[in-house]
């Protein structure tokens, strides 16, 4: 209650000032009122020089400050104060001052210039408290969410370290196994024998039927997925959509090249894809990479274990060259080529090939003081405008792609947090993508603003291949000084 | 803007940045400067018919024959008024009528009499006025002399060169009809085309993928002048050279043809965007010029000679030259048309720009506004960046008038149309920079988009306006909308619409404070020869070939055209061009194309500029900071602090370049910035008082030092350095990371004094001005008076009312004087109701009064003398102001140090009469 009291008192006696030319020159604000006594002479605020008082406001500058002309445009570096009552209280550059352009909203700064200016201050003020009152909801609001979002990430982390912590620890158990089952093996081969290929038969058998299964269900998956219009066909234009299917490597798919892979025609079914995808199976990298990262690493199937359970141990360690075949088939880092194959993942994901390393990474990014941007991580929000859909994977690309066909164009990949000191949070940096023609390398700057929603606000360029997003996220979301306060501050406007 | 999309591939290929020279002729690869160039120089096949001379009043026609194929030229001389002899040679009896440059000259020149002084066989002697001057003219071989007294000034046909491709019929279509009509010449003609066709390339040429069909076969001309005693000449833009000229024998000769040039060359004579065929020379004694008034692809071959290797025949009779007197040779050819040449005798170099203003007219004098800073880019993407850019200004303090629109803010390349989603509504827009008292320039092309869904297109369709190609269809090229019709802007039909389409009514989203900037006007036709329109190409009845180099000129006048009547012929128009051509300076302002951000394309905007503004052109500028490629902050202040001191100060920059707005290289170098723009705007009543002069009187802003000091041989090669008027000497800093810059400061006997400490030097001398970053080394003459307005607002409109400040800079004699000249700003009212004022601001004899240069013109002003600084002065007792209503002492402070008088708030009027007086 007592700020509400001395806000009043400071705006009141603001207003009268302004009426009542005699209180005080043109242009000073009332906490400097004290220098320009009229009764004595008038002394520079740099203190440099002493003049007159009448030479206060007499249109010719004298003091190298331009204290003495706070009211006209006589001094260059002059300052005019404008009570501006019912909105903000401001000062303006003197040169501003007559020049028949309205700037203080009082229209005080417009006393001689034939410009008639409009008092545009309660409205001002109004839409001011208006945006502030919207403004201090969304934060308030929005703080809640990143409280929420913080809690989440502790938790997040905690798993996933327990997760990293268990599968180095269950990597060195399998590797264990493996020297207790090659001393097993060694020991009891001859007894063994038998059994064991009788029970790799039926394995094998097994494993062929579900790797078929899987096949289909990707192909079929696949399918959806480049079928781009969803006319039941996918085409050569979709296909080119993946350029890493490239046959011949110079990094472009062109229409013939794409045309081979599905074989001569210019569109397939989903019957005739069948051979398509066997051209294509082990180059295409699904762009649904998101959602597939994020069901793993929720954890709610644990699919790394299922991994683990359906190789067959004695497998590995029995049969060296089925081993090499395997590797052969799905292209597995040598370093898990034991236990840690990873068939279903890796056609959709190809950053959970190596799952501890992207824990690893992830958990090593920089997500905040209290980690309240990690649930951004693998996420990807989308903005469409008149001729593209951009789309922006935090902490990952930034990418652009034309609304009616044609390939996507890398905007940037993460760089690092880059906003001035102080909200170092507020932007990110991403940077080396797709070159420009005589130009540099496509950049994108994300500038986050507090907000409810997570989302994609705009996106600019307002440089060539410089990119500029507006992304709002609660995560940005700073404290609400106090909740309390916040709105009695404004009021006292209203009486005015 | 740039030829970008094909230059672009080009550019891949080679892997190269600077120009493609493959794109453009070398004088080997255009056939007629070929032929002209291995012309021999045997003794001039021409002679004069004396018999057939006749001498009216003031003209005098000759016919000349050539002996080789006695084909018949008519000679006509005339003596113009203000001392210049205009020299006009036409085939006889032409097969077809041959292309005269029309709307270039401001009316028919005035003529004064001609009378003969002697005849006899050798040839005749004509009287120019006084005895002094005569013309002499030799009969065999055909040669023209002026002589002064003993010394010949200039020499016609010295070394033989006059050549003229006479109109043939076409071999295979040489019926008897048209061996009939050749008359009395006809059988020798005959014999003289039996050899002459043996030529390559006289009936058709190709150049590239480009055939030009040639119908008419060859027709080209060729003269050549000596000029003796001399060794400088200058002119003939658009080159990217020095000031002074150079001798062209080692390589081509300076080619003038308009051409959309990719990433130019600097220092050498490639033909760029715009030609003006006006040669000047000069030396101690003289300056003449020479006008070649001829719009058809033009060569100019300059050599060093020796007076006594060309002189002979009747002029020796006359004139004695020592014959190991210098001479500069000039040869000029063009390949159609008709030679047509002014002599412009001076002598002095003010006289030559009154002699070449009364033909071509004098620089328009542009709204004050335009004096001011111009913001481009290509390109502001939409409204909101417009705004942003707008405040960006108010925020960092830095004062602007226009900024600019290139293509991209049209509906898909469609001019006097904008792109819907981005400027959706221009007015809104407009308004907002009207708010702030500030304007905009949007780009309006030449080139219309072929689509039948464009009102523009349709209507020069169907009122069958449009240049046409060989075979008559409407002539199609690619430009940035596509496939486009070029107007045919020679048409003054087409010229009368497109005026009109500039109403508001029909420039939709148009208001006041839009103005126009025409590119690509060379005509830039993408897959055209050289980047250009096809020769063949049909402008009514003649040829691209005749007209080529006026094109530009036209697109200009028209659109100047529809922004006077837009306003109902009140508001001054405002029109920046790319191409242009003697008289486009009638229709605004010009700037040199497609430079880039390297520190020798800031250099040479300094020459090009200069011999622009030498053949009237004032309004000139370059790129601030370079449309090409990036320019690192050091070279971007440097380029702002040069731009401030040159006529035509626009920032712009090619939309594949990083944004470069002042304030986004660190607070330091947008002070630097902000203090350079800010300089500008101090001093634009003295550029608007220069604009005003030049518009009077056609003598250039910008000037080369030897203009104001005719003798001083030590001035005539300087081109680092410049004058602003009679009053500023500027000598930017156009070196990277530099510590120093020599100033030469002329006049024996003078004084000039740094602008900005105020300190007092010699002239005569050579001065070195340490630099910093902030400097700009800028100094007044003593002796002068120059008016600025110090109190900086955000833009040139807000400033109007605003009190000036009078620097008075001393002469050794203690004198001064200056002007100032006032106006509404932006209206013809100071024309056609004489309202404005122009005052003469005098000291002399300790006191400094103000009195009326023009008592017939009225205009009221709010603006006052606020402050007047007396530099090199002395400390007075006191100071009194006197005016009508009597007299009242000032205050003042005298600072020993620098030796300023400031003399404080005299407070008058600027246009009262006043005196004040130091006791």
């Amino acid at each position: 209650m007592f700020r509400l009291q001395v806000f009043l008192i400071v705006s009141l006696g603001a207003a009268l000032g302004a009426a009542v030319e005699v209180q005080r020159p043109r242009g000073v604000p009332l906490e400097k009122r004290h220098f320009y006594d009229e009764s004595r002479p008038f002394t520079c605020l740099d203190g440099s020089r002493t003049i007159p008082f009448d030479r206060v406001n007499d249109d010719y500058c004298d003091c190298k400050d331009g204290s003495d002309e706070p009211g006209t445009a006589a001094c260059p570096n002059g300052s005019f104060h404008c009570t501006n009552a019912g909105f903000r209280a401001t000062f303006i550059p003197s040169s501003r001052i007559n020049d028949g352009v309205c700037d203080c909203c009082d229209t005080t700064d417009e006393y001689n210039s034939g410009v008639s200016c409009q008092n545009t201050c309660r409205e001002l003020g109004q839409k001011e408290r208006e945006t502030l009152e919207k403004m201090a909801e969304i934060t308030r609001e929005g703080f809640l969410l990143k409280r929420q979002l913080i809690e989440e990430a502790k938790q997040g982390l905690q798993e996933k370290q327990g997760k990293l912590s268990e599968l180095q620890a269950s990597r060195k158990e399998h590797e264990e196994k493996v020297d207790a089952l090659r001393t097993v093996k060694e020991t009891a081969e001859q007894p063994e024998r038998e059994a064991k290929e009788r029970h790799l038969k039926a394995w094998e058998a097994q494993k062929a039927a579900l790797q078929l299964e899987k096949e289909k269900a990707k192909m079929a998956e696949v399918f959806l997925e480049l079928d781009g219009d969803a006319d039941g066909l996918v085409s050569v234009s979709e296909l080119q959509t993946h350029q890493e299917l490239d046959p011949d490597g110079d990094g472009a798919l062109t229409d013939t090249e794409a045309q081979g892979l599905l074989s001569g025609a210019d569109k397939v079914d989903s019957a005739g894809f069948q051979n398509v995808w066997s051209n294509i199976k082990d180059k295409y990298v699904s762009e649904v990479r998101g959602p597939s990262c994020l069901l793993l690493k929720s954890g709610e199937t644990d699919f790394w274990l299922e991994v683990s359970v359906h190789s067959y141990p004695e497998d590995d360690a029995g049969d060296e060259e089925d081993d090499e075949e395997e590797d052969d088939d799905d292209d597995v880092p040598e370093e898990y080529d034991d236990k840690v194959t990873c068939h279903r993942c890796r056609p959709m994901c190809a950053t959970c090939s190596s799952l501890p390393e992207s824990l690893e990474k992830e958990i090593s990014f920089d997500f905040g003081p209290s980690a309240e941007f990690a649930y951004l991580y693998s996420q990807c929000y989308e903005l469409t405008t008149n001729e593209y859909i951009y789309r922006l994977c935090p902490f990952n690309r930034v990418s652009q792609k034309p609304k009616y066909g044609g390939s996507e164009t890398n905007l940037g990949s993460w760089g690092s947090w880059n906003g001035p000191e102080g909200s170092k949070y507020s932007i990110m940096k991403y940077d080396h993508g797709t070159g420009c023609w005589q130009g540099p390398n496509r950049s994108t700057t994300v500038k986050l603003t507090c907000g409810k929603e997570t989302a994609v606000l705009s996106t600019s360029e307002p440089s060539r291949c410089e990119y500029l997003m507006e992304f709002s996220t609660p995560a940005i979301c700073q404290e609400p000084p106090s909740l309390e306060t916040v709105a009695p501050e404004t009021d006292p406007h209203d009486e005015f | 803007m740039v030829w970008f999309l094909v230059a672009g591939v080009l550019l891949v290929l080679n892997g190269v940045r600077a120009v493609d020279r493959s794109n453009f002729k070398t004088c080997d690869q255009s056939s007629f400067c070929k032929r002209m160039r291995t012309m021999g120089l045997d003794q001039s096949p021409y002679r004069a018919i004396l018999e057939t001379l006749e001498l009216s009043d003031s003209r005098l026609t000759l016919q000349l024959i050539n002996d080789n194929n006695k084909v018949r030229l008519l000679l006509e001389l005339y003596r113009l008024q203000g001392n210049m002899t205009r020299l006009k040679i036409n085939e006889l009896k032409p097969l077809r009528s041959r292309f005269e440059v029309p709307d270039v000259l401001v009316g028919e020149p005035p003529t004064k009499p001609l009378s003969m002084v002697s005849r006899d066989e050798a040839g005749v002697v004509l009287s120019l006025g006084t005895d002094a001057h005569q013309l002499v003219l030799n009969a065999r071989p055909f040669r023209l002399d002026i002589v002064e007294g003993a010394r010949v000034l200039l020499s016609v046909n010295g070394r033989g060169l006059l050549a003229f491709e006479h109109l043939r019929p076409r071999k295979d279509t040489n019926t008897q009809k048209d061996s009939e009509g050749e008359e009395t010449t006809e059988g020798a003609q005959e014999e003289g085309e039996e050899r002459e066709e043996e030529e390559p390339g006289m009936w058709e040429e190709t150049f590239k993928s480009h055939v030009d069909s040639k119908p008419n076969g060859p027709s080209s001309i060729s003269l050549d002048f000596s000029l003796p005693g001399v060794e400088h000449v200058y002119g003939i833009p658009e080159h990217a050279e020095n000031l002074r000229l150079k001798t062209t024998d080692k390589g081509d000769p300076y080619r003038l043809y308009n051409l959309d040039v990719f990433q130019y060359e600097l220092y050498n004579p490639m033909a760029l965007y715009g030609a003006v065929p006006v040669l000047l020379s000069h030396n101690a004694q003289r300056t003449m010029g020479i006008f070649w008034l001829n719009a058809a692809e033009t060569w100019v071959d300059i050599s060093a000679n020796t007076a006594g290797k060309t002189l002979s025949g009747k002029v020796l009779d006359h004139a004695q030259v020592p014959s190991d007197a210098p001479q500069t040779d000039v040869r000029w050819f063009s390949e159609s048309g008709i030679i047509d040449v002014f002599i412009m005798l001076g002598p002095k170099p003010s006289d030559v720009f009154t002699q070449y203003a009364s033909l071509t007219g004098t620089q328009s004098f542009p709204p004050l506004s335009t004096l001011g800073y111009h913001q481009c880019r290509w390109n502001y993407n939409d409204q909101e960046d417009v705004r942003a850019v707008d405040a960006g200004f108010d925020e960092h303090d830095i004062p602007y008038d226009f900024i600019w629109l290139d293509i991209e803010h049209t509906d898909g390349k469609r001019y006097f149309t904008w792109d819907a989603a981005n400027f959706p509504q221009p007015r809104d827009m407009l308004r907002g920079l009207q708010d702030k008292r500030r304007k905009m320039v949007a780009i309006v092309d030449p080139h219309i988009k072929v689509d039948s869904g464009y009102r523009i297109h349709n209507e020069i369709r169907s009122r069958n306006l449009y240049v046409k190609d060989k075979d008559g269809g409407n002539y199609e090229g690619w430009c940035w909308p596509g496939t486009a019709g070029y107007p045919d802007f020679t048409d003054p039909e087409m010229r009368a619409w497109w005026a009109s389409m500039f109403a508001y009514d029909k420039y939709e989203g148009s208001m006041e404070n839009l103005y126009t900037w025409n590119d690509m006007n060379e005509p830039s036709v993408f897959n055209g020869p050289e980047v250009t329109m096809h020769k063949d190409a049909i402008h009514g009845t003649w040829e691209h070939r005749d007209v080529h180099n006026l094109y530009g000129l036209y697109v200009q006048m028209a659109t100047a055209e529809g922004l006077i009547q837009r306003s109902g012929g009140v508001e001054r128009p405002f029109v920046l061009t790319r191409a242009f051509f003697a008289g486009s300076q009638r229709y605004g302002a010009v700037w040199t194309g497609d430079n880039a951000a390297e520190w020798g394309h800031l250099k040479i905007s300094i020459p090009m500029c200069l011999s622009l503004g030498l053949v009237g052109i004032s309004f000139c500028g370059a790129d601030v900071g370079g449309f090409f490629k990036n320019p690192g902050p050091e070279l971007l202040v440097r380029w702002y602090q040069t731009g401030a001191y040159q006529p035509f100060f626009r920032a712009h920059a090619h939309l594949d370049t990083p944004r470069r707005e002042p304030w986004l290289f660190g607070p330091q170098n947008t002070a630097l910035i902000r203090d350079a723009v800010r300089q500008r705007y101090a001093l634009l009543p003295y550029w608007y008082q220069l604009f005003y002069h030049a518009h009077r009187t056609g003598e250039p802003v910008m000037r080369p030092l030897w203009v104001e000091y005719p003798q001083d041989v030590a001035t005539f090669t300087i081109d680092d350095q410049f004058l602003l008027g009679r009053h500023l000497l500027v000598h930017p800093v156009t070196e990277q990371g530099s510590q120093g810059v020599s100033v030469y400061l002329p006049g024996v006997g003078e004084v000039w004094y740094d602008a900005h400490t105020f300190r007092r030097h010699d002239g005569d001398q050579n001065l070195f001005v340490p630099v910093t970053l902030s400097s700009i080394p800028v100094f007044q003459r003593g002796g002068s008076i120059i008016p600025r307005k110090v109190r900086i607002r955000r833009s040139s409109t807000c400033m109007e009312n605003d009190p000036y400040t009078l620097y008075v800079a001393l002469s050794p004699q203690g004198t001064a004087d200056g002007e100032i000249y006032i106006d509404d700003g932006h209206t013809f009212n100071y024309d056609r109701q004489k309202q404005f004022i122009h005052r003469r601001l005098t000291f002399a004899n300790s006191s400094l009064s103000s009195s009326n240069l023009s008592a017939d013109s009225q205009f009221t002003t709010a603006s006052w003398i606020e402050r007047v600084l007396i530099l090199g002065g002395q400390e007075p007792s006191a100071v009194t102001l006197r005016t009508a209503d009597g007299s009242r002492s000032l205050e003042f402070e005298f600072d020993a140090a620098t030796s300023v008088l400031t003399i404080h708030k005299p407070g008058v009027n600027a246009g009262s009469d006043w005196t004040v007086l130091l006791q």
